[in-house]
């Protein structure tokens, strides 16, 4: 189980010292700093053993969050404690940075004492963490005893991310599916590998204790309803087109697992507030929203000619947004001129790179940067490795194709049903690493 | 660096660092030296040319980048171009960057050198130095390949200046160091080792250092030094602290020099000529002398220095070992160091003086401090000076002070650091072993060391304290009861249990008698340790307990049951079950005779090298040092036992030999049971790891291959037989199968059987290597007149070994008459190219031949008295050296071949046997009686063994054999 959290900014200080096991010693604190913040080589993996020691880290910005850990934990568990973690504090106080981190010293530990006991991960979903850790301080003498003892039946209960006797006016319902698609395409348009990693993120304000079924073109679902006969033949085949197929996916705590294993439904009842639903990834029949073509030539050993077209693959009707377009360019560069038929292109020498920004471009359309680069003969008899050209984009659909089919809410209680809640969705598909080699 | 000017400031560059060393985090820093290196590539590539501030600039920057950690690629051309500047700082900065970061691009080392050779023939002192200093710095093979001519050149001639001439001497050193071949003296040498008269004390600092590192390579060259170093060394030493101006420090003149003298004087030995000699002396007594005398200063600078110069006397005194006068005084100086407060000269005090008692003359002059070093041990408060006190204790033990060492360090070891404790451990038991006077003394030692570092004592410690019990048998009674007492405490180490159990197990027998020991009571104790150890000690018990049985059949039942238990039958390892199931069986199916012989007791251990000396040289240190001298003397000492050739080595892997019928020992009785011999062997091997199958790894170590250097006579002719060859061949004179040779790369079996007067004898050539044996070749011949008594004849033997692979070679034996010789049997082969020769003694003796003759008692006594002739009867009277133990008596006699006759003798203690020797010419008929001293003390029995028959020579050889058997 976990040791102790140690919380660094990026000189290897010591902000948050958390110590849950007597078996971490406070030497354990400067075997971090010295073998990873400050090392020689920068330390790639995410955990490091020390001296019979595990050290399991992360970075925001610029700072360090590193679990510490003599016995053979679950990495994935700390991991996913982690990044909680950094949900949490920046559902309090925001951006995760050194001054707001030394602000709020008192609150984190108070977090780090609700959320971790004895080095167990305990409740940690910020909702129901907010109803007794606030910010405004004590307020001891108004919180009447029901009110306290309501928190702890709450938070110790069966349902212990959501508090009774919510209510809202407007019943409200926002659901945002959000994918980054990760590819890397060989130079002649082959697709070397590309995935989906998608996230259902809501956010609910409804009242009471509403009952949710979620429901989307997963085709299993998809299948099994075709399969019982319930829906028509034309039905069957239009669905069997356009169900996807999702490899793995993981449910927020309030998801009945059981009833997903058995009918392959999710049914939960949400927290108050944001929070992720659900986690997936998909890898057959994407749809990749842009299409890099390079074109590298290289003129004599002083000079690189650069043309890079994309394409847009999607309906016209929908408007990609932030594009970027990186193109590497090789150590010994010595100048560049850029030409572009859309958006702004720059040579950045600080990142080796000439970076094309594009603010909007429809669908199905093309756009094309060429450039000439010029190189200072060097000794090195090394080629230069041709690092892919990678892109960045914003598009508002979802490449894997997953469709929401339905969200229904039912309240028994109080008297309101499906229809008058108000439902938004909304698809946006991001580019995660979006590589094409040249 | 010589003052910047102003306009040199080069405030890019500051705003650069500046940048840099403000950057938040290291992608930042990344970013912005990407964005430095872009701009400089534009400004390299730009057409028109950079001045030499810019290019300086750039260069420095590249520089800076490149020591952070970055690959640099560009910018050499540029660097070089500095060099041809005429500024200081351009051609300087132009040098820093080439000798950091120095290219083997062929094109642009042609040019560096160029420049290199310019500045070097140029007049300006300045240039010649940087290019020197750059030189040095770089120190390539290119380098030393252009310059190495050059550099003597400028090191030697007359109008070079001081501190040019004090560069190429260091710049020369480098080279040499780098690539000593290239660098060639000869013309220069008397020239070089003349610089020692140099009157600049910087050019003679830096050209002694040259000329130390170069007579160490080939010292005759440079033995004129000798004397000039003795002059320059006492004018210094005999100098007023004023006299040398820039050169005195903190009132001591010229220490560096001093120390590089001495250092230089310690490459040769003490000078022959008489005057030299003495001024030699001089000096180091004005050494020892200022040492004496009241601190100039307080400074500790001053103290250093002089402590620098004296220590370094000291060296020297101690490496010439020739002064007694001088060693004493160097001793009695550094006695007063151990007492200093200054942590570092205490820890200096001691490793010299560690030195010092190795000296014959010194050695009494150290022993006088053995208090001082004693209480070091105790109170130092740092590990690593209480460590040199440790290694001195060590080196000054002898005789007359053993007990009192041991016993000091034995106590300092209860509370002795971790980080030494080990050493400490393997210290002890090496001047324990070293110095004992009596055993007993040696076995208190080696068990209390068990009792309070057990778990230091490595594995070396006890299997040593084993052999040697095992060897000396007028400490095994004693060796028995201290183990039982020592088992007695309620918590021992495991290692203490090992001894006990392997102790107890070989003699338990000669404590039994006192009620207080009885055997069940030992088993008991034994095995009330038994659940609380480590399953290769549970082996080792396990076989302990069956040797109980065979000492002590009263307590089979106990064991027996304890075997049949669960818990051993059934145990989850599989070697501690398959101990258990082949004992039990063993126990339950074997007669008491085959019993005796399994479990005969241990043959002594060849002598050789101490393992634990053998572990201690592994660790450094200058206690080894010192180890190693005393080696000689110690062996002599050990080896005071009998030397019992590869005995324990055949006994361990005896079972080892593969063979078609695993009927080894003989024993188609216990078939069932044979399994068991393995165990047996293996634990030999438990305890003694290194007599199994590589039986002399411990020599090993030290050259590497065959320690033992008969058997790599590389001639044709067959080698000599092996000097332990005689051993051997009794060894199989009570049984016929077994290891007959092993050594690391071949293991010789040997299973035999013969009828009336024929024989036939099978021998195993394994090879235990990889690689294969080529030109195998194995010959049987039969010296002088013993040709015509046997009639040997063999097959021949494929001519390759593969490794690992096993050829058998069978023998046809037929005894014409009877014999005295042994056949001899010479092996020749190729390994890895070198020739091995190996000879050995076949086991072919007369009493082979022997046919058991059952009688009744009148009738042996009727056939005894006939022969009655003074020359048919042999008789000997010898001590025993092993126990007399009945089982064991009987099965060796059965052994012999003759028949045991019961109730014969009126003295059921005496043995009597009878046998007709079958041989081709006529049959021999062979009577014998064996009368032992049971009832005398352990160490005093003997026997008296008398053999009649009716051929003199029957007799005679018989007896001898036989005498040797018990």
């Amino acid at each position: 189980m976990i040791g102790g959290l140690f919380i660094y900014n990026h000189k290897g200080e010591v902000l948050i010292s958390r110590v849950y096991r007597d078996d971490i010693g406070r030497n354990a604190v400067d075997a971090f700093r010295v073998n990873v913040i400050h090392a020689r080589q920068q330390v790639r993996s995410p955990v490091t053993n020390i001296a019979r020691t595990s050290f399991f880290h992360v970075k925001r910005s610029n700072i360090w969050l590193a679990v510490v850990t003599k016995q053979n934990v679950n990495a994935a568990m700390v991991f996913e404690f982690l990044y909680k973690m950094c949900d949490v504090m920046a559902s309090y106080f925001g951006k995760i940075s050194e001054e707001n981190i030394k602000n709020n010293f008192v609150l984190i530990y108070e977090l780090l004492d609700e959320i971790l006991d004895f080095g167990y991960p305990q409740n940690s979903e910020t909702g129901s963490l907010k109803t007794f850790i606030t910010q405004q301080g004590i307020k001891g003498q108004h919180q009447t005893k029901e009110e306290q003892s309501q928190i702890t039946s709450q938070v110790t209960g069966q349902i212990g991310w959501r508090r009774e006797g919510i209510k809202y006016r407007r019943n409200e319902l926002f659901l945002d599916v959000l994918e980054s698609v990760n590819l890397l395409m060989s130079p002649q348009g082959q697709v070397l590998s590309a995935h989906v990693s998608g996230r259902v993120v809501m956010k609910s304000y409804l009242s009471g204790m509403p009952e949710c079924k979620f429901g989307m073109n997963d085709k299993i679902i998809i299948d099994k309803a075709g399969k019982g006969g319930v829906t028509n033949e034309a039905g069957k085949s239009t669905s069997g087109k356009q169900s996807i197929a999702i490899d793995d996916c993981t449910f927020n705590q309030c998801v009945r697992l059981s009833k997903f294993d058995s009918e392959r439904s999710i049914s939960f009842i949400p927290p108050d507030g944001e929070y992720e639903l659900m986690r997936y990834r998909t890898t057959k029949d994407i749809i990749l929203p842009f299409r890099v073509i390079p074109l590298v030539r290289e003129v004599g050993r002083t000079k690189l000619e650069v043309k890079v077209v994309i394409k847009s693959n999607f309906k016209p009707s929908l408007l990609a947004q932030k594009i970027e377009v990186r193109i590497p360019t090789p150590l010994n560069t010595s100048g560049v001129q850029v030409i572009c038929m859309k958006g702004k292109a720059k040579y950045k020498a600080s990142e080796n790179a000439i970076v094309w920004k594009i603010k909007r471009m429809a669908g199905m359309k093309e756009s094309q940067i060429s450039a000439e680069i010029e190189l200072l003969p060097t000794n090195d008899k090394k080629k230069w490795a041709r690092p892919p050209i990678s892109m960045n984009f914003e598009v508002p659909f979802a490449p894997s194709g997953l469709k929401v089919r339905y969200l229904k809410v039912f309240e028994s209680k109080l008297n309101y049903s499906d229809h008058d809640v108000i439902k938004w969705v909304r698809y946006i598909g991001r580019s995660g690493i979006y590589e094409t080699r040249c | 660096m010589p003052a910047v000017s102003k306009g040199d400031g080069m405030r890019g560059l500051a705003v650069f660092i500046s940048d840099i060393r403000n950057c938040k985090s290291k992608e930042a820093e990344i970013k912005r030296i990407n964005k430095e290196l872009a701009n400089i590539r534009s400004k390299f590539k730009g057409d028109k040319a950079l001045d030499g501030y810019s290019k300086k600039k750039y260069v420095c920057k590249l520089l800076f980048i490149f020591l952070l950690g970055h690959d640099i690629d560009f910018g050499h051309m540029e660097a070089v171009n500095l060099l041809s500047s005429n500024k200081y700082t351009e051609k300087q900065i132009g040098y820093l960057f080439i000798s950091v970061l120095v290219n083997s691009n062929s094109e642009l080392i042609r040019l560096i050198n160029n420049a290199i050779k310019n500045d070097l023939s140029s007049r300006n002192p300045t240039f010649m130095c940087l290019a020197l200093h750059c030189i040095a710095n770089v120190g390539s093979r290119e380098m030393a390949e252009a310059f190495a001519g050059e550099i003597p050149r400028i090191l030697v001639a007359g109008d070079t200046m001081d501190s040019v001439k004090q560069s190429a001497a260091l710049c020369l050193l480098r080279l040499y160091k780098a690539s000593p071949d290239l660098v060639l003296m000869g013309e220069w040498t008397s020239r070089v080792v003349h610089l020692l008269n140099d009157q600049h004390m910087g050019v003679v600092t830096a050209a002694i250092s040259l000329i130390t590192c170069l007579s160490s390579k080939n010292p005759d060259e440079f033995k004129t030094c000798v004397s000039l170093a003795v002059s320059r060394l006492s004018r210094i030493v005999s100098s007023a602290s004023t006299d040398l101006q820039d050169y005195t420090y903190y009132f001591v003149p010229a220490p560096w020099l001093s120390c590089k003298l001495l250092r230089l004087l310690q490459c040769y030995p003490p000078p022959e000529d008489g005057a030299v000699k003495g001024r030699l002396v001089e000096c180091l007594e004005t050494i020892l002398n200022k040492a004496q005398e009241p601190p100039k200063s307080k400074k500790v600078q001053h103290s250093n220095a002089k402590n620098a110069i004296l220590f370094e006397a000291i060296s020297l005194i101690i490496h010439y070992d020739s002064e007694p006068n001088l060693l004493v005084r160097a001793c009695n100086q550094l006695g007063q160091f151990l007492q200093h407060r200054e942590t570092n000269l205490r820890y200096l005090a001691l490793e010299s003086m560690c030195t010092l008692a190795s000296s014959e003359f010194s050695h009494e002059a150290v022993k006088t401090h053995i208090e001082t070093v004693i209480n070091a041990l105790k109170t130092e408060r740092d590990v690593s000076v209480r460590q040199r006190a440790a290694d001195l204790l060590y080196a000054m033990c002898d005789r007359s002070n053993a007990k009192q060492i041991v016993a000091e360090m034995l106590s300092y070891l209860e509370t002795a650091d971790y980080s030494i404790r080990e050493e400490m451990v393997l210290k002890v038991a090496i001047l324990a072993e070293k110095y004992a006077v009596d055993y007993s003394w040696y076995v208190d030692t080696i068990l209390n060391l068990i009792r309070i570092a057990g778990d230091y004592v490595s594995e070396e410690v006890w299997y040593r304290v084993i052999q040697i019990v095992i060897n000396r048998d007028d400490v095994q009674g004693y060796a028995a009861k201290t183990v039982f007492e020592a088992l007695q405490a309620p918590a021992c180490h495991e290692n203490m249990v090992k001894v006990g159990g392997y102790i107890l197990g070989e003699f338990g027998n000669l404590i039994a008698g006192d009620p207080r020991s009885s055997p069940l009571v030992q088993f008991n104790l034994l095995h009330s340790k038994f659940h609380l150890c480590s399953v290769p000690t549970r082996a080792l018990l396990l076989s302990a307990y069956i040797k109980f049985i065979n000492l002590f059949p009263e307590t089979k039942a106990t064991i027996q049951e304890v075997l049949r238990s669960d818990s051993q039958i059934r145990n989850s390892d599989v070697e501690l079950q398959q101990r258990a199931v082949e004992y039990l069986k063993l126990s339950s199916i074997a007669s008491t005779d085959v019993l005796a012989t399994v479990l005969e007791e241990m043959p002594p251990f060849p002598e050789r090298e101490s393992s634990i000396l053998a572990k201690l040289k592994k660790k450094k240190g200058p206690g080894a040092v010192s180890v190693e001298l005393e080696d000689g003397k110690e062996r002599g000492e050990l080896n005071g036992g009998g030397d019992r050739g590869g005995d324990a080595a055949i006994a361990a892997s005896n079972a080892s030999t593969p063979s078609p019928s695993a009927d080894l020992l003989g024993l188609r009785s216990t078939a069932p049971a044979s399994g068991a011999t393995p165990s047996a062997g293996s634990l030999l091997v438990d305890v003694f790891s290194e007599a199994g199958p590589s039986a002399t790894s411990a020599g090993v170590n030290d050259d590497g291959f065959l320690s033992s250097a008969p058997p790599t006579v590389a001639s044709e002719d067959p080698a000599p037989p092996l000097p332990e060859s005689d051993e051997l061949l009794n060894k199989f004179v009570c049984k016929n199968n077994g290891v007959l040779f092993e050594n690391q790369l071949l293991q010789i079996g040997i299973k035999s059987e013969y009828r009336q007067n024929l024989g036939r004898m099978y021998l195993f050539y394994g090879n235990k290597t990889s690689v294969q044996f080529v030109s195998f070749n194995t010959t049987v011949s039969c010296p002088g007149e013993l040709q015509s008594q046997l009639n040997v004849q063999t097959k021949t033997v494929e001519p390759l070994v593969e490794g690992g692979a096993q050829v058998q070679q069978v023998i046809n034996i037929e005894c014409l008459t009877d014999f005295i010789d042994a056949p001899l049997l010479n092996i020749k082969f190729r390994y890895g190219g070198a020739l091995q020769n190996i000879s050995l003694k076949l086991p072919v003796t007369i009493n082979k031949f022997f046919q058991p003759t059952e009688m009744a008692a009148a009738d042996f006594f009727q056939r005894w008295k006939q022969l009655s002739q003074p020359q048919q009867e042999a008789q000997k009277i010898f001590k025993a050296s092993h126990g007399m133990d009945t089982e064991v008596l009987k099965a060796k006699l059965l052994g012999l071949g003759t028949a045991l006759l019961e109730n014969v003798d009126p003295n059921p203690e005496n043995y009597v046997c009878a046998g007709v020797i079958q041989t081709k010419a006529q049959q021999v008929g062979c009577l014998l009686r064996l009368e032992p001293n049971a009832q005398a003390q352990p160490g005093e029995q003997m026997y008296r063994l008398t053999l009649r028959s009716s051929k003199d020579t029957v007799s005679q050889r018989v007896c001898d054999l036989l005498a040797e058997q018990f």
